[in-house]
């Protein structure tokens, strides 16, 4: 190319990206430290308006000291959510795992010529709305729900539970229903990449079911799972609408819970920045789990 | 080889029957299929039953009292249609969508075919940055753009300009990641030929690479747009008010306050356009690329 500069060419590139790139520095990278400035500024006296400090040198710890001073100890009263939010994520992303590995093992190996319409419905409740499907189980969940009237088997006993009524059990199961979807995506994708001839290869040479599963398909899909496993427990670590509508309860709030009730009180505003720090801190390093796996797979799909 | 499966296991008694038949390497997964059916029946039921009960004659959410449409239009106070705070989030949702959208989705295709073919450590860090976005939990980055635009003086309000603000940034990730990986697959030696050929790297992207990205800019068209009417934390946090809360926002404040099918209604109505802008983006994205295995793979947001 006579006409035109390797100059010219090579900036090309670096333009095409910039936009993007200004955005998702100005608008995720640079807010991040507005929250910095934020949790360790101070408060106004008068209109409890959070005032940041932009200086790191003149940072006042104070606010971070409260917060990091209920966590544990007599005064403790954020330590309980805090563990309640480990407990219940924890629980609910295995009984994911538990619910999503064998439909996205069928779906990916056995489906045949059905393999499309159960995708699709696979995938369905990943278009309805979050809300709308919490939406259904309050309804279900009711007093005089359907839940209580099929457990009561029409009226034959007498069944009252109030579901919604601060049950750890409602909300480790509606975070379950809530993020399953999630997780049988990025499953179905790395069940689907394994090639069926090795499980039958291994079957051939007299492996069993379990030994087949355990020696050749689990490890073949351990990348798969790890991904699923990240794709679904870090965006439980910040929810806090499910907690809401399920339980509505103080008594199985969790991290989240804490950072929406603060973040709209004035005076509070420092804890929520505190607490969000906390929930980056915690979920960095599986982020960059993630950020590897993704890119080593993409280098395999190539 | 089924046979030889067959012919190791010979039972005799019905338990030892049902036990070989267990053990059999070759028999069909039917506890599989019934685990499948069941986790579908589980998911989409509550959904479907919700759907119904939006039809509802009376009042309640629980109890089938008729099939009507009173909570759609007849309703001439607490109807969809008739409500002015339902009929508004109703809008303000599909215009959100359609700002995020048209935003989004050339930022992110340009990005995507920047960080592509640019080496070095400000792409590199950029694109972590991207992926990064796509697992973080929403409340951070909605926490985080609530205090930018509480506590500083810039032109990210509250309202409109910083629920589209905060989607765009939350959503930019689905277009660099489906883009890229069509990338991936067409590989470089078309916009090369271009090249070749006479074209500027400009003529060749626009003529060339544009052509061929097209299925996967209409499906990250589709996605963006469908996972943004049914965002709830961004939107929720940078809403200015009651004048733009979008339909999430609703369900979140009335789900648990004594609401009508009317709630259920409301939900249905986005329901509908969501799937149908899914439906009917698939479709058109087979058309675009007939020929081709996976084609729904795309839709699952794995690219």
């Amino acid at each position: 190319m006579p006409d035109r500069g390797p100059r010219g060419q090579r900036l090309f590139w670096p333009l095409l990206a910039l936009p993007g790139t200004v955005w998702i520095t100005l608008l995720f990278v640079a807010p991040l430290y507005v929250v910095l400035a934020v949790l360790f500024g101070g408060v106004d006296p008068i209109l409890r308006q959070p005032v940041p400090v932009w200086d790191p040198l003149q940072w006042n710890f104070s606010q971070f000291d409260y917060v990091l001073g209920h966590i544990v100890g007599p005064d403790g009263f954020f330590g309980p959510a805090l563990v309640r939010t480990a407990v219940y994520v924890a629980l609910a992303s295995g009984v994911c795992l538990l619910v999503a590995y064998p439909v996205a093992y069928y779906t990916a190996r056995f489906a045949g010529r059905y393999r499309g319409v159960l995708l699709a419905l696979l995938i369905a409740p990943f278009w309805i709305s979050y809300m709308m499907r919490m939406l259904a189980w309050v309804n279900l969940l009711q007093n005089d729900g359907l839940v209580n009237r099929v457990l009561s088997l029409g009226g034959l006993y007498d069944v009252h539970v109030d579901w919604l009524d601060g049950r750890p059990v409602t909300v480790v199961l509606g975070l379950v229903y809530g993020y399953v979807p999630y997780m049988v995506l990025p499953l179905f994708a790395g069940l689907d990449r394994i090639p069926a001839a090795v499980q039958e290869a291994a079957r051939d040479l007299g492996a069993g079911r379990f030994e087949t599963f355990r020696r050749v398909t689990w490890p073949m899909s351990r990348t798969a799972v790890v991904v699923s496993l990240l794709v679904t427990t870090l965006p439980m670590l910040g929810d806090y609408y499910t907690n809401d509508l399920l339980s509505a309860s103080p008594s199985t709030s969790m991290v989240g819970n804490l950072i929406n009730n603060s973040v709209l009180t004035p005076g509070q505003t420092g804890q929520a920045g505190a607490f969000v720090m906390l929930v980056l801190l915690v979920s960095i390093i599986p982020m960059l789990i993630y950020v590897r796996a993704t890119r080593s797979g993409v280098e395999v799909q190539s | 080889m089924t046979s030889v499966a067959r012919t190791v296991a010979v039972p005799a008694a019905q338990t030892r029957r049902l036990g070989a038949w267990f053990r059999d390497p070759w028999r069909k997964p039917r506890i599989l299929a019934g685990v499948t059916l069941l986790y579908i029946g589980w998911s989409l039921l509550p959904v479907a039953i919700a759907v119904l009960f939006s039809f509802n004659a009376g009042k309640s959410r629980t109890v089938w009292q008729g099939f009507s449409t009173r909570w759609y239009y007849g309703d001439p106070l607490r109807s969809v249609w008739h409500d002015p705070t339902l009929h508004s989030a109703v809008v303000h949702t599909l215009w959100l969508g359609l700002l995020a959208t048209v935003i989004t989705v050339p930022l992110g295709v340009a990005m995507a075919l920047g960080l592509d073919r640019w080496r070095g450590r400000i792409p590199a860090g950029a694109n972590a940055f991207v992926l990064i976005s796509f697992v973080l939990p929403e409340i951070l980055l909605a926490v985080a753009l609530l205090f930018v635009a509480t506590v500083l003086q810039t032109p990210l309000h509250l309202g409109t300009v910083g629920q589209v603000v905060g989607l765009v940034t939350y959503q930019l990730s689905y277009p660099v990641v489906i883009v890229r990986g069509r990338l991936l697959t067409i590989g470089k030696q078309y916009e090369e030929a271009a090249i070749d050929l006479g074209a500027s790297p400009a003529g060749a992207v626009r003529r060339v690479l544009v052509k061929m990205l097209l299925p996967a800019i209409f499906a990250s068209t589709v996605l963006v747009f469908a996972d943004v009417i049914d965002d709830f934390v961004i939107v929720r946090y940078l809403s200015g008010g009651a004048s733009t809360e979008p339909v999430s926002v609703k369900i979140y404040n009335t789900a648990r306050a004594a609401p009508t099918p009317a709630l259920n209604a409301l939900a249905t109505v986005l329901l509908v356009s969501s799937l149908l802008v899914v439906l009917l983006g698939f479709l058109a994205y087979r058309r675009f690329t007939r020929g081709e295995r996976r084609s729904i793979d795309v839709f699952a947001g794995e690219a």
